[in-house]
């Protein structure tokens, strides 16, 4: 899906970003990458668009993306929704790059809540768009504390709420946002990803950035280094599992998304990823529900 | 020669301030996101001596008022080049410091006096550009860690010795310590804290 070229913005700096506040930026980027999983405080700018939306990936990727790079954006796996379409115009608009929705052309990434089902490669840089970097903030208010359990890598709080998890409802009943830990030191929020994306993260040769722009934090994942979910060895980490196939594509290894169709019961579950499932389409996979 | 931002005596900066900046930095990031990546910076850049054009290519996309610069003794007369094209602070001390370069890899007085962080915050650290006489990925010392696919190579000439016993010790004090950035010529390497460093 090539979009019709948009035209580059006048008035505004490469990217819209001042080049001040890239070089802030960049160096609290190298800091997140020496120091992996750790939450690096940063300035974080007004963007044209409210925090919620994507300000702290926006302003990561404005300060790292080049004119010759590529640029993805997914919300929720799609191309193709409000929020991806906007930061893709914007990028094209302000920085005049190339947009694609294909996984393996994108050189930068930037994804809403979900990591692409094509696996990436060494080389692409995916960025996230971060709510609450801090995955202690539930069981701690006060960022002074948690920054010292940090510091000390005090963690037995989290360990605790997975264990009440399990003597609640019999598993560790978190879904999304399921906390990481991260080349065996700092415990890491992944961003409200789906835990069916945990092990993406694992050793991945993609370069991973998080942005949280209202919280005003950067956090990173350098290629090729251990991502381990949080887990106790008589209750093991797990991912979802359906008992159906998408019904697009009859995709069995994505994760889906269930699409109510009517008011008497009718719903059909379809890949999350919409450039997997298109990609699979156009190879000649059809599903059970495709062309209804 | 001088380039748009540079008159003369004080060398020639980023030709283009913000592509020049935004590539030097892509691969600066892969330099650091992956230990024993040897990458080519400053194309066009000309600092005076005793800097390298990797070296300026480092402060010319990273510094500027926000981040005091310590130069070693050797490298003071670069004071100038730096006030001008990067606006950052040349201070006398290591401590005060958020770059710090040594122009000569077997002079390296003061790099045990540059921040390594706190534990509460470990961002509170120096980035230290070392000067080399020579980097290649083919035998040297052997790279593990964060950004390293099994294992990786780095050799490096014209380093003290002293240097390799330092980086084990900044390697102990993770998720503190300092993280360097070795520059030869156009090439730089970077051995962020997290890295583990053996013999051959």
């Amino acid at each position: 899906m090539a979009e019709a070229a948009t035209p580059v913005l006048d008035g505004y700096n490469f990217a819209y970003l001042d080049e001040q506040t890239k070089r802030m930026i960049r160096r609290a980027l190298l800091k997140a990458i020496a120091v992996p999983g750790y939450q690096v405080p940063f300035a974080s700018r007004e963007m044209p668009l409210p925090f919620g939306w994507g300000t702290g990936g926006i302003q990561v990727t404005a300060s790292i993306i080049g004119r010759d790079d590529t640029l993805k954006v997914i919300d929720q796996g799609a191309d193709d929704t409000t929020n991806a379409v906007s930061i893709r115009r914007f990028f094209a608009r302000t920085a005049g790059v190339a947009t694609t929705t294909r996984t393996p052309e994108a050189t930068v990434i930037q994804t809403r809540h979900r990591i692409p089902e094509t696996p990436l490669a060494a080389g692409q840089i995916i960025v996230y768009q971060v709510p609450i970097p801090e995955p202690l903030r539930w069981l701690e208010a006060r960022e002074t504390e948690t920054r010292r359990m940090h510091g000390l890598a005090d963690y037995g709080v989290m360990h605790v709420k997975l264990y009440e998890d399990i003597a609640q409802h019999g598993r560790i009943a978190t879904g999304y946002d399921y906390p990481v830990q991260v080349a065996g030191r700092y415990i890491m929020a992944p961003s409200p990803i789906p835990k069916f994306d945990n092990p993406k993260m694992d050793r991945s040769p993609a370069l991973q950035l998080f942005g949280a722009g209202r919280e005003k934090r950067i956090y990173a994942i350098p290629p090729h280094t251990p991502v381990k979910s949080l887990d106790f060895e008589d209750h093991p980490f797990a991912v979802e599992r359906w008992t159906r196939r998408c019904g697009l594509c009859g995709a069995g290894d994505s994760y889906l998304d269930e699409v109510v169709l009517d008011d008497a019961g009718g719903r059909m579950f379809v890949c999350s990823d919409t450039d997997y499932c298109a990609g699979r389409r156009a190879d000649g996979h059809t599903g059970e529900d495709a062309g209804e | 020669m001088s380039g748009p931002l540079s008159p003369p005596g004080l060398g020639a900066g980023f030709a283009d301030p913000v592509g020049d900046a935004q590539r030097s930095f892509r691969r600066i990031m892969d330099a650091m996101a992956r230990p024993g990546t040897v990458v080519e910076v400053g194309g066009a850049v000309m600092p005076p001596a005793p800097l390298m054009p990797a070296t300026a290519a480092v402060l010319l996309t990273l510094a500027d008022l926000d981040t005091p610069l310590w130069l070693d003794p050797i490298s003071a007369d670069a004071a100038g080049y730096v006030a001008f094209h990067c606006g950052c602070t040349v201070v006398p001390a290591p401590e005060q410091a958020v770059f710090g370069v040594f122009a000569d890899g077997r002079r390296l007085d003061g790099l045990g006096r540059f921040a390594v962080g706190e534990a509460d915050y470990p961002d509170r650290a120096a980035t230290v550009v070392i000067q080399v006489a020579g980097l290649g990925t083919t035998g040297g010392r052997r790279l593990s860690g964060p950004g390293i696919d099994g294992e990786a190579r780095l050799a490096v000439d014209g380093l003290d010795d002293g240097f390799w016993a330092f980086q084990a010790g900044n390697r102990l004090l993770f998720p503190l310590g300092i993280d360097v950035v070795l520059a030869c010529g156009h090439r730089l390497a970077a051995l962020p804290r997290s890295v583990t460093v053996r013999e051959a």
